[in-house]
């Protein structure tokens, strides 16, 4: 498992194949990339900087990959966010999840990503031709990760 | 008993402030924001009820019940918004 929390940007195809090296076991791999959007709420959004909470933005993200790994086999997962600014089409967050199977790597990528949404500590402020605002957490995060639970 | 508390994002800045030391009397979270909600201002305005705000204690988000050891490190921030 590889948690990590920068202010760099990451290579989704760098990320894979460290995944995947040395290894014959792995039949599926699923991965999401955020990333930053130059639109929100109907205006146009230049950067946006993201602030985290250190240590628990590390433990939360712990905890959430342990309760993927504890509903479904999976033989590795990594998580990557970024903090600090960003612009549109920068990259933000990387979830990447190694199986037997796609089932399980599709499933388990999807609950990381909508838990990570509503529990990691982290918030977005966009810069936009308006000035700065913070971005208001979403109704429909909450039911994404509700979801998991229902079931 | 005392209390390290962090405040982040818009809370941190409507605050004007990121860490205070406290002491504290009470027993709960809902204690400690009762106690921050008295000094009025922008404390009474943003921890008022019905206003929505998360509090971790030492890096665990709880309910608001929830009780306080001393020295925890108890943070106050709004829904988390990343991803």
């Amino acid at each position: 498992m590889r948690i990590r929390v920068q202010n760099e940007a990451f290579d989704l195809g760098a990320e894979v194949d460290a995944m995947r090296a040395g290894r014959t076991d792995i039949g599926a791999i699923a991965s999401f990339v955020g990333l930053a959007r130059d639109m929100n709420e109907g205006s146009g959004v230049a950067a946006m900087t993201l602030e985290h909470y250190p240590g628990m933005t590390e433990k939360a993200l712990a905890k959430l990959v342990d309760e993927a790994c504890s509903r479904w086999a999976l033989l590795d997962v990594t998580v990557i966010h970024r903090v600090g600014r960003l612009l549109p089409g920068d990259p933000i967050v990387l979830v990447a999840v190694a199986g037997q199977h796609r089932g399980e790597a599709f499933a388990a990528c999807e609950f990381i990503m909508d838990y990570l949404k509503t529990q990691a500590p982290f918030w977005k402020k966009e810069e936009t031709v308006d000035g700065e605002r913070w971005v208001e957490a979403r109704a429909s995060d909450d039911a994404a990760a509700a979801r998991w639970t229902d079931s | 008993m005392t209390l390290r508390i962090l405040y982040f994002a818009r809370l941190r800045e409507r605050f004007g402030l990121a860490e205070e030391t406290l002491d504290f009397s009470g027993a709960t979270a809902a204690d400690l924001v009762r106690q921050l909600q008295a000094r009025g201002g922008v404390w009474a305005e943003n921890l008022a009820a019905g206003r929505t705000f998360r509090v971790a204690v030492n890096q665990e988000i709880v309910a608001l019940d929830a009780p306080l050891p001393d020295h925890a490190e108890v943070a106050i921030f709004p829904p988390v918004t990343g991803g």
